[in-house]
């Protein structure tokens, strides 16, 4: 077995046996009330279709795309409606999912996603709308842009917001376009990025995106950015620091303020990576740390939901100093009416550009914007507090049985633990983790951050019940007890209770299988 | 709070277990400065039925694109999804659950994904396909960035028929890693000058067909003039319907094949979310950026699907990764894969060939039209008109009449001074009274007074 350097075995410690894949080795080709179900591709037919149109009255004339056009119909097979049901419905009961319990995945903030965003997103005159037409027929969904844009600033403190970013990840790169421009107006074209060890890895990714060297900020044993290490890296090189707060250690950066002036200082602008704002919103306004640009996930902080992967939406708030450099589009109050601003002209424009065709995600902005309305400035409030208050709760019950990776001091919306308490058992966090499912829950986030050996990082959010906690911490305090007894074989085993058993990545990525062929 | 479970006794009882006096407390470490005491000065919490009277009544002050007569294509296409799409993306195994990080509970998920990957492959003939991207746009700039990466050039050529949002995304993110982007003028078909530009520097030509102005092109010939200079061919597709219809990307000689999915099983969502499809060449794939899921076996030697090559990923690789990319458009992407599954490629076909009939009878009730020029020939189910004024106006005009005409090429690239020419779309949403409908407001609108 190998390891990365948090621990993590890439290697499965089984011997797969060939298999068709078809049917169990048992024989069974159900269990209870999970069917199982073959792809599409071996279940289809290649003649049926479970869309009928109509063609009275039509007539087909391709000449005029002659030597263009298909010889066949392309290769897929199609379903009826009652076998697509079935296809479906069988997939979705192999899923976990926040309706069925505790998604505790640390830094992802799996929360309850209300309903009526679904239902306010699919009113037609919100679903039914294209992106280009005319201004004057579209004035709602103009008003839901500029609606959220005012929640936006208003809970961050920032006096721009740049919504065109579909997700987190896009949102950091348009932050730093930003940057990018602004030190290039100046004529100060800078080289570096700097981010903490325990950065998400989208930030040094975002970074050499946007064309950065990325260089990494040393962290304190008490799990902050290390000051001295900050201020030794900083320089005029340095275009800007990307620091998550609270930090992906779950911890709130108490130098927050210091670590903005020193970057200010240095002539660096300072981003905020906002995935982790659930825990203080309606309590901290991000433009009071010193935050220059920080994108915000809809999806987490904001509830939409998640969808197996997204779609997400990262609108980006920027400080007085970069939103001259947003990109397009934006909305404005025109004389009579809403506009949106699709191109920077004429003397003056500073955009950096586009992020996206169209507008961003619409989808996302009514529901997040539903999201925002019903909880109001003090449910959003409650938010903050509850999550930090369900994820403390939820350290102090398991703090005695795993090793907290800091003890000392309060977290925030998530808690962090070691596989320190592991040592010796044979067990490893990937283990344990895998033995949660067999009793219905699914695990943490696993060896993230990287600064903390066999990282296990929960986050329960606010939209647990203290019932739904308990549950959850009884199962690990008696699952903590199994690893300590040397029950090592139930771990390694695990799960056996999921539709799989554990899965052979390697194998996977040894000889890579991305598609089906016949 | 109705989203809220924790009681005001639930709250004390836990502060006490966890032996903080207040809630304050485990907001310590937040400097004094930063901490707000009072509410910030935004509306208070809201009943469902208020919230939804509020969004409804924004909802009610635009004009759906189904509640009259409507020709807009350019990048996002009005079809019908089959009801049991929706139904079926919003069960709560699909709608509510994470990126599959845990394989053994999200089989659901990744089996999708791999029918997704499957049936991308497939459509845009090509062996390999990723888990979505966020849309047709980010897909294309991606493209461009992976072919820099394959060829090691840093110079990329645009044809002049991409769509001019996708140019400017592509250009965006290209301009910061340091490649060069040439777009090429705005023409209706300009493949004799992309031949011309493709030099030694050239990492990738991307060509777009249908193109923005509705040109179909069999792109063999720029594939091998591409290929000779050792550059890439990156074919975009904006109208996924098309694929049912005519020559694949792949079999007209793609390296990288990029495409809007929103067409198939997405609503217009006034532009997002929807879904990119990038699909490439087998030897290409460790270069892709994005999800990838992979076949595999479990312990007991069932097979069962994983994400795979994640050692391109950011969460492995940090800043040597092919992208930043993280979430990316599964839901959008399972929508797709449902609506592909009722089609199946017989039904895909049939609905693109009633797509191309509609644009065709929409194009000939304009061309009777006095004053419409025609300025596409080989169109799939939209084209370019030309009209004796510029069309911003006019579409204006026509939206009063509660006709909505299409798209002016001026409010997509307003410096191409091709101020008087429409895009105009049809789709099988697209009824003979509607077309009917077009046709005499626009003579209408256009005769002279």
């Amino acid at each position: 077995m190998t390891l990365q350097s948090v621990g993590r075995p890439t290697r499965a410690e089984f011997q797969p046996q060939a298999n068709d894949g078809q049917a169990r080795p048992d024989g069974r080709i159900g269990q209870g009330l999970l069917q199982d179900e073959p792809l599409i591709f071996e279940r289809g037919r290649w003649d049926v279709s479970g869309v009928d149109f109509d063609l009275e009255g039509e007539t087909f004339d391709e000449s005029d795309l002659a030597g263009l056009t298909r010889a066949e119909a392309p290769a897929l097979p199609g379903l009826s409606e009652p076998e697509t049901l079935r296809h479906y419905v069988r997939l979705s009961q192999r899923n976990h999912a926040i309706d069925l319990a505790i998604y505790p995945l640390g830094s992802c903030t799996m929360k309850h996603n209300p309903r009526l965003g679904e239902k306010m997103a699919r009113l037609a005159g919100f679903a039914d709308l294209h992106p280009l037409q005319p201004m004057t027929t579209v004035q709602g969904a103009l008003g839901v842009m500029n609606e959220l844009a005012h929640w936006l600033q208003t809970l961050t403190g920032m006096p721009a917001v740049a919504l065109s970013p579909k997700a987190g990840a896009h949102g950091e790169l348009c932050g730093l376009l930003a940057i990018r421009a602004a030190h290039e107006a100046r004529g100060d074209a800078r080289t570096t990025v700097l981010t903490p060890t325990s950065a998400h890895g989208t930030n040094p990714a975002t970074a050499a995106l946007a064309g950065y060297e990325v260089q990494e900020i040393a962290q304190t044993a008490d799990g902050r950015v290390d000051l001295s290490d900050l201020a030794a890296k900083l320089g005029p090189h340095v275009a800007a620091i990307m620091v998550t707060n609270p930090n992906t250690c779950g911890l709130f950066e108490r130098d927050i303020i210091e670590i903005a002036r020193l970057t200010h200082a240095a002539g660096a602008f300072f981003y905020g990576d906002g995935a982790n704002f659930n825990a203080i919103v309606g309590r901290v306004r991000p433009a009071d740390l010193g935050v220059d640009a920080m994108h915000i996930n809809l999806h987490k902080t904001f509830s939409t939901p998640h969808g197996g992967g997204g779609p997400g939406s990262g609108p980006v708030v920027l400080s007085a100093e970069l939103a001259p450099f947003a990109p397009t589009p934006w909305v404005v109050h025109g004389a009579e009416a809403l506009e949106l601003v699709e191109h920077a002209e004429g003397a003056g424009a500073q955009a950096f550009g586009r992020m996206c065709a169209f507008h961003g995600q619409m989808g996302m902005y009514v529901r997040a914007l539903a999201y925002m309305m019903s909880h109001g400035a003090d449910g959003l409030r409650q938010v903050a507090e509850d999550a930090v208050l369900n994820a403390n709760y939820i350290k102090a019950r398991l703090s005695g049985v795993l090793s907290a990776a800091f003890p000392d001091g309060p977290c925030m919306h998530e808690a962090l633990f070691d596989d320190t308490w592991l040592e010796g058992t044979g067990v490893t966090t990937l283990d344990f983790a895998k033995a949660m499912i067999d009793l219905g829950f699914h695990p943490m986030t696993m060896y993230f951050p990287l600064v903390v050996h066999g990282a296990m990082l929960i986050e329960p959010t606010e939209t647990e019940s203290r019932r739904e906690m308990d549950r959850f911490c009884d199962a690990l305090i008696d699952l903590a007890a199994a690893a300590k007894a040397g029950d090592v074989e139930r771990f390694k085993a695990a799960p056996r209770h999921a539709p799989l058993a554990r899965l052979d990545e390697t194998l996977a990525a040894r000889k890579p299988r991305l598609t089906w062929t016949a | 709070m109705r989203y809220l479970p924790l009681t005001a006794a639930d709250r004390t009882d836990m502060l006490g277990m966890i032996g903080a006096a207040s809630i304050e407390t485990l907001f310590a470490d937040v400097p004094a400065a930063a901490r707000l005491e009072g509410l910030i000065d935004l509306p208070r919490q809201a009943s469902e039925a208020a919230v939804e009277r509020r969004l409804s009544a924004l909802a009610g002050r635009n004009r759906a694109a189904g509640a009259g007569p409507f020709f807009l294509g350019a990048g996002a296409y009005r079809h019908h999804v089959p009801a049991s799409v929706d139904h079926l993306i919003q069960r709560s195994e699909f709608l509510t659950s994470y990126t599959p990080y845990q394989p053994e509970i999200a089989q659901g998920t990744l089996q999708v994904l791999f029918e997704f990957q499957t049936q991308v492959a497939t459509l845009l003939g090509l062996p390999v396909a990723n888990a979505s991207m966020y849309d047709g746009s980010t897909a294309c700039a991606e493209a461009v960035m992976m072919a820099a990466r394959v060829t090691k050039r840093r110079k990329a050529v645009l044809s002049g028929g991409v769509h001019p949002h996708y140019a400017a995304s592509t250009h965006t993110l290209a301009h910061a890693a340091g490649v060069k982007t040439q777009r090429l003028v705005a023409a209706i078909d300009d493949e004799a000058a992309v031949i011309g530009a493709i030099d030694a520097e050239t990492a990738c030509v991307v060509v777009q067909t249908p193109n923005v102005f509705g040109t179909v092109t069999d792109v063999s010939a720029i594939a091998q003039a591409a290929h000779a200079a050792g550059a890439l061919l990156i074919v975009v597709t904006t109208e996924a319907v098309s694929l049912g219809l005519l020559k694949s990307p792949g079999d007209m000689g793609a390296d990288i094949a990029v495409a809007e999915g929103q067409s198939i099983g997405n609503a217009l969502n006034f532009g997002g979310p929807y879904v990119g499809l990038f699909a490439c060449r087998e030897a290409l794939a460790r270069q892709m950026p994005g999800r990838l899921c992979g076949e595999t076996l479990d312990a007991e030697g069932r097979r069962g699907f994983v994400l795979t090559l994640s050692t391109r990923e950011q969460h492995i690789r940090r800043d040597k990764a092919t992208s930043n990319i993280c979430t990316n458009s599964g839901l959008c992407a399972l929508a797709f894969s449902i609506h592909m599954s009722l089609l199946g490629g017989e039904g895909l076909r049939t609905l693109a060939r009633i797509n191309h009939a509609r644009a065709q009878a929409t194009r000939d009730a304009l061309a009777a039209v006095p004053g419409v020029e025609m300025l596409t020939s080989r169109f799939f189910n939209e084209f370019a008109v030309r009209l004796p004024r510029p069309a911003a106006p006019v579409v204006e005009a026509l939206a009063r009449r509660d006709v909505l005409a299409g798209v002016p090429v001026s409010r997509l690239d307003p410096g191409a001074g091709l101020d008087d020419v429409l895009l105009v779309c049809a789709t099988e949403t697209t009824l003979p009274g509607d077309i009917d409908a077009l046709a005499s407001a626009l003579a209408e609108e256009l005769r002279p007074t």
